[in-house]
């Protein structure tokens, strides 16, 4: 390959002075000719995109230059794709892009209205707000489980706050708590709380009544067309399902308060139902992860008798029954002992702040466990925190019935779980592992330290303590702590079928031949007990005769 | 996640309710820079702290100029010194999934075997150890797995140089708002297994400079991961199930990305009956 010629593509390329060929000397003219070709060639347009690649790398170069990124070289044809990539966004024609409405703006909408006061109000309720109000305060708690290294991120602490605040202004309410948030797979729970005014919740009872009453109505019409019909019904089953346990009262035991949830602070409080005894003891043999969305289906073996909002409505009780603790002394039993005989020794169900409440050291709080009591009543294994015996008829059936009761197969014994008030030391451990772990929050400023107790057997939930101030939390998935891999439970063996007798069993048919020899041996009996009555009657007649 | 950015990375992954506390965050500032001086890191990453019964362990990483090589792992119990692990072994992971039960914050705490075949029992004997397990190489274990199983990073952010070295990508500006909704835009940051298993065709799509590991869609089981969008939507925070307690969060169309584990060090095996 020679020399390159002016009209070849090679021309001009290689440096003066470096050229194999450099022993001749070029041509000026035909240097320029060579320049000029190059430059020809390089503002030929691409017949796929139109650019060419002069303009290109003078873009290119002017954007280095612009920008001056560090060892450019390395990513020369990031910034190559970069330039291509500018050019085209160029919008020549007159149609505009239509803003996209990005669902964070919907958002962020909601959570301005948040801040935004209610312009209602004047200042006549202003004053009434300044005195004791059923707001907690949200930031404080965040403040105190924030030197543990526990909580959510300030503002969303902040958004928690005023969505609380929206939630007394509209519902009457009494006190109320920031309980704290259970994570989803598709949205997390924020769960606040809540006792209301007493006497405002006859609502919701009475909505309960309404739909039992119609529910017997329409009970009553079926009977009608069942006797009708009672000529060609099949066999009844002999099934008596177990007695169903009935729920608490609101206000009581594991109902004692309204728990309202939501998704995000900003989206409207929704309320859940109060819980049923059997959900509690059907979420104890169940292991699901909540969605977040409160009407999606609980899918599980045993069935769970509800929705997920049954379901996270159980798992609060039972989180709340086994980790709402206080230091020792914060509160105490109110004065009142007439009740303890009526109530069957179930212990005593109602609390009060004691005023004298004398706070131990931080020291104290994380050295012993005793130092602190479960003022959340436990539940026993009914579901139940109160026992009631399910069989228990109405008092005048009670006496009817008094002889039948001892033959009762299915008697219940009473159970008793641990009074209210109890120390955590009484609480049993897993395996090894205590049921609590206390530490202060800093040992480097043991003046100031908050004595933190986080739950072993919930993990998730925490406590804190400092002087005065104590409060409990919850963060995480809503499941109890097994160090065993959760078993299902088994479905129930197989049902036994009729009891095989002789009645039911089927024999074979009989043959012809032994038809026909039975039928022989029946007329020779016949035959023979014919003859005996001959024969009897002879000899009666011949005593007859005799006489 | 960076010890540059923590602060604000903290404040962007407390949506799971637990974090690290005023003190131990103030203390990190200091104590992860040290660290990068000592070890010469040229990336120091704060891992995540495992919560034990009567303590806790706090841990990072150190990363080399090839990011994608083995990580160097130091724990501390109170975020001020720390302590070199030892590098993770087959055995030592394989001795450790036998344990069950929550750490108990000694790192010289010695689990005892509670089951073994009787094959491991006779070649243990024969080699003159004792079944005994210390919590160290159960520490060094645990965050292997978890780092193999759970440790992810948005799509394009690491890129692989002809050299087979793997850096940060400086051109990463950050996924789309759409693109971090789909798990497919998340990547194991470990070594591949299914890359091999693709498709010719799928290959065909692959850029071999930013796709070279493991995408998130094909795990096993499926829906062990929850996207959700954080903070009105502005913050992308993925959780995995399988280990709870691992956080991954992801602003869009910034740089800022990271995930921390905080939790008890112990894998959900009752998953598929959760779901």
């Amino acid at each position: 390959h020679g020399p390159y010629q002016p009209h070849e593509p090679g021309y001009g390329l290689y440096q003066p002075g470096y050229s194999p060929y450099d022993d001749q000397i070029p041509d000026p003219k035909s240097r320029m000719l060579a320049i000029q070709n190059a430059k020809a060639y390089l503002l030929k347009s691409s017949s796929a995109s139109g650019l060419n690649l002069y303009d290109h790398l003078a873009n290119m170069l002017t954007k280095i230059l612009d920008e001056q990124p560090t060892n450019a070289v390395d990513i020369i044809e990031n910034i190559s794709k970069d330039v291509k990539w500018a050019h085209f966004q160029k919008k020549m024609d007159t149609l505009r892009d239509e803003h996209e409405i990005l669902p964070t703006f919907e958002a962020a909408e909601k959570r301005k209205a948040l801040f935004i006061k209610a312009n209602g109000e004047g200042d006549e309720e202003l004053e009434e707000e300044i005195g004791e109000t059923p707001l907690p305060n949200v930031m404080e708690t965040a403040f105190y489980f924030e030197q543990a290294g526990i909580g959510l991120s300030k503002d969303e602490s902040y958004h928690i706050f005023l969505a609380l605040k929206k939630l007394i202004s509209v519902q009457p309410i009494q006190t109320c708590r920031f309980w704290g948030k259970i994570l989803g797979l598709e949205m997390n729970y924020i769960i606040a709380e809540v006792q209301y005014h007493e006497g405002e919740e006859e609502e919701e009872t009475e909505e309960e009544e309404v739909i039992e009453e119609g529910g017997k109505g329409m009970g009553e019409v079926e009977d009608e067309d069942e006797k009708k019909e009672k000529e060609d019904e099949p066999p009844k089953s002999t099934y008596k399902p177990p007695p169903v346990t009935p729920k608490e009262e609101n206000g009581t035991g594991a109902n004692k308060y309204v728990y309202f949830v939501c998704n995000e602070p900003g989206k409207p409080w929704m309320k859940l139902p109060p819980v049923m005894p059997a959900q509690i003891v059907c979420a104890r043999k169940i292991k699901k992860f909540f969605t977040g969305r409160l009407d999606a289906p609980v899918v599980s073996f045993p069935p769970f008798p509800g929705n997920e909002a049954n379901y996270l409505r159980a798992q609060i009780a039972r989180i709340s029954a086994g980790t709402q603790i206080s230091p020792i002394g914060f509160y105490q039993f109110s004065e009142e002992e007439g009740d303890e005989e009526e109530e069957g020794g179930g212990g005593r169900d109602t609390y009060e702040e004691n005023p004298d409440f004398q706070p131990l050291s931080v020291a104290e709080m994380v050295g012993s466990l005793s130092t602190w009591v479960h003022h959340g009543q436990s539940i026993l294994k009914q579901g139940r925190c109160v026992w009631l015996n399910p069989l228990q008829k109405s008092e005048e059936e009670e006496e009817e019935e008094e002889e039948e009761k001892a033959e009762d197969p299915n008697e219940l014994q009473q159970e008793i779980g641990p009074p209210l008030l109890t120390p955590l030391s009484e609480d049993e451990g897993i395996q090894n592992i205590p049921a609590w772990t206390a530490e202060a929050s800093t040992n480097l400023i043991p003046q100031y330290a908050v004595a933190i107790l986080q739950s072993n057997r919930w993990p998730g939930a925490y406590a804190f303590a400092s002087g005065k101030k104590f409060d409990n939390i919850y963060f995480g998935w809503g499941h109890k702590y097994s160090p065993e891999n959760h078993t299902p439970a088994l479905p129930p063996p197989v049902q036994a079928e009729y009891p095989s007798g002789p009645e039911i069993t089927e024999t074979r048919d009989p043959t012809l031949e032994e038809e026909l020899a039975f039928k022989a041996a029946r007329e020779e009996a016949l035959a023979a007990a014919e003859e005996e009555e001959d024969e009897e009657d002879v000899e009666d007649d011949e005593e007859e005769d005799d006489d | 996640m960076e010890a540059a950015s923590l602060p604000a990375a903290l404040e962007l992954a407390a949506g799971g309710g637990v974090g690290l506390s005023l003190e131990k965050r103030a203390v990190l500032g200091a104590s992860l820079l040290l660290l990068q001086r000592d070890y010469r890191f040229e990336r120091v990453w704060f891992w995540g702290c495992i919560q034990g019964v009567r303590g806790a362990y706090y841990i990072a990483e150190g990363l080399g100029p090839d990011r994608a090589a083995p990580r160097s792992r130091l724990y501390s119990l109170n975020c001020v010194e720390w302590s070199l692990l030892p590098p993770a072994t087959e055995e030592m992971v394989a001795q450790a999934k036998q344990l069950k039960g929550r750490f108990q914050g000694d790192p010289s705490f010695e689990y005892e075997y509670t089951e073994i075949n009787a094959e491991d029992a006779e070649r243990l004997f024969e080699d003159g150890k004792e079944p005994i397990i210390k919590e160290e190489s159960r520490l060094v274990a645990t965050i292997e797995q978890i780092d193999r199983a759970v440790g992810i990073i948005p799509r394009g952010a690491f890129v692989k140089t002809p050299l087979g070295s793997v850096r940060e990508n400086r051109n990463f500006e950050g996924l789309s708002l759409t693109e971090a909704k789909k798990l497919s835009s998340y990547f194991h940051f470990t070594e591949p297994v299914n890359l091999k298993n693709k498709t010719l065709l799928e290959k065909a799509d692959l850029d071999p400079s930013t796709d070279f590991l493991d995408s998130l869609e094909h795990d096993i089981p499926q829906g062990s991961w929850t996207v959700q969008l954080e903070k009105g939507g502005t913050v992308v925070v993925l959780r995995s199930l399988l280990w709870l307690g691992l956080t991954f969060y992801h602003v869009p169309m910034t740089k800022q990305y990271g995930y921390v584990y905080f939790g008890t060090g112990e894998k959900n095996l009752d998953l598929p009956f959760m779901l």
